[in-house]
C-alpha cells in the first residue's frame, strides 16, 4: 500500500506500485482535473505538485509520492481563490482549456518560488508545458497578474 | 665507477619501461575516449547551459537549462519528469538516481576536445569536479548516471564497449600512468 496525502487528505494506492501517479489520481481518486496529454512527459498537461515541486504525473509511479504531499488542481482552492485562478480567470487565459491544469500547477509553483517573477523566469519554469491553442501571451500576463495578486495577499 | 656504470644501465632500462607504460596508458585512454565520446555521456557533458539528448545529441526539448546546480532550474528541476529509473515507454524520460548535469561553475565539458585535451581536463581538478585519479576511477566504475548508459532505456543505444571493458581501460590508464600523450 503506497500511501501519502492529496489535497490535504490521506490516500493511498494498493496495487502496483509502478502505476503513474496520473492514473491513480484520476481513476482510483477520481481527481480527473489533471489531464493525459501525451503520456511521455513532453507536454505538461498532467503537472501536479509533490511536496511542492511541480512532476508530471503521467511518468511518475505512486510509489515517488509514498509518505508525500501531492497537490492537484482541485487542490488550489475550492472557491476560485487563488491567485493563480483569479488571475486565469481575469485575464481569460485558456482557448480549448485541456493543458491549463498543468500551466495552473506550473505557475503557482513558480510564484511561490519567485514572487515576483521576470519574463525570464516565467519561461524557465513555464517552456515545459505545451498549450496547441497558443495562448502563450495570455499565460504570461496570468503569470505576471496572479504574482501582483499573492504579492498583495490574495491566497496561496 | 661500477656503482656509476650501474645507475646509467638502470637508466637506460628503465626509460624504455617508461615510455612503453606511457604508451600502454594512453593507448588504453584512447579507447576509452569512444565511451566518452558517446551521446550517452557526452549529452550531459556540455559547456553550455542546454543539455543535449537523443542519439543525434540535439538540443533538449522544452527549453531545459542546467541551473546552478546541475539539476534544472527553480521550477524546472530534472525531476520534474526524470526518476530514479528508466521510463519503459519508447521516447518517454530516461532516468537513474541524481539525474543532473554537472554544476554551472564546474561543467565538466568534453564536446570538441580530442585525445589529448579530453585525457587532461579529466585529470585536472579545476575541471573535473575535484576528482583524485581514484575518484575518477571510483565515479566511472559506480557512479548510477554512469552506469545508466549500459542500461539506457527502450531506443537508445549503449557505447561501443562494454562497462567492464570501459572500467579496466580507465583502470589501466589510471595505473599505467595516467599519460595524456604516447
Amino acid at each position: 500500500m503506497v500511501q501519502f496525502n492529496v489535497n490535504g487528505k490521506p490516500a493511498g494506492f494498493d496495487d502496483d506500485p509502478s502505476t503513474p501517479l496520473l492514473w491513480v489520481l484520476r481513476d482510483s481518486l477520481g481527481l480527473t482535473g489533471t489531464k493525459y496529454g501525451c503520456g511521455i512527459a513532453r507536454c505538461g498537461a498532467c503537472t501536479v505538485h509533490l511536496n511542492g515541486a511541480p512532476i508530471r504525473s503521467c511518468v511518475t509511479p505512486v510509489s515517488r509520492a509514498e509518505g508525500g504531499v501531492v497537490r492537484t488542481i482541485e487542490g488550489l482552492s475550492t472557491d476560485l481563490s487563488h491567485p493563480v485562478q483569479k488571475a486565469w480567470l481575469e485575464i481569460q487565459v485558456p482557448q480549448c482549456g485541456y493543458c491549463h491544469s498543468g500551466q495552473m500547477m506550473t505557475a503557482s509553483a513558480l510564484i511561490s518560488k519567485a514572487p515576483n517573477p521576470t519574463d525570464a523566469d516565467i519561461d524557465d519554469a513555464m517552456s515545459g508545458n505545451l498549450c496547441r491553442c497558443g495562448t502563450y501571451h495570455r499565460i504570461r500576463a496570468a503569470v505576471h497578474r496572479a504574482a501582483e495578486l499573492m504579492r498583495k495577499g490574495a491566497g496561496q | 665507477m661500477s656503482l656509476v656504470i650501474t645507475l646509467l644501465l638502470l637508466g637506460l632500462t628503465a626509460a624504455p619501461q617508461t615510455q612503453s607504460n606511457a604508451l600502454n596508458s594512453f593507448q588504453a585512454f584512447q579507447k576509452a575516449a569512444a565511451v566518452l565520446r558517446h551521446p550517452r555521456c557526452l549529452n550531459c557533458h556540455i559547456p553550455g547551459d542546454a543539455p543535449l539528448f537523443g542519439s543525434s545529441a540535439e538540443p533538449h526539448a522544452m527549453r531545459v537549462k542546467r541551473g546552478s546546480d546541475g539539476g534544472g532550474t527553480a521550477v524546472m528541476r530534472c525531476t520534474v519528469c526524470h526518476q530514479e529509473t528508466n521510463s519503459e515507454i519508447l521516447h518517454g524520460p530516461p532516468g537513474s538516481k541524481e539525474w543532473r548535469l554537472p554544476p554551472a561553475n564546474n561543467r565538466m565539458a568534453w564536446v570538441g576536445l580530442d585525445d589529448h585535451q579530453l585525457c587532461r581536463a579529466l585529470l585536472d581538478p579545476k575541471v573535473n569536479g575535484r576528482m583524485s585519479r581514484d575518484n575518477l576511477a571510483h565515479h566511472m566504475e559506480t557512479d548510477p548516471r554512469v552506469l545508466w548508459a549500459w542500461n539506457p532505456g527502450p531506443g537508445r543505444d549503449s557505447p561501443p564497449l562494454s562497462q567492464r571493458e570501459f572500467v579496466v581501460l580507465i583502470r589501466t590508464w589510471i595505473e599505467k600512468g595516467a599519460a595524456c600523450a604516447p
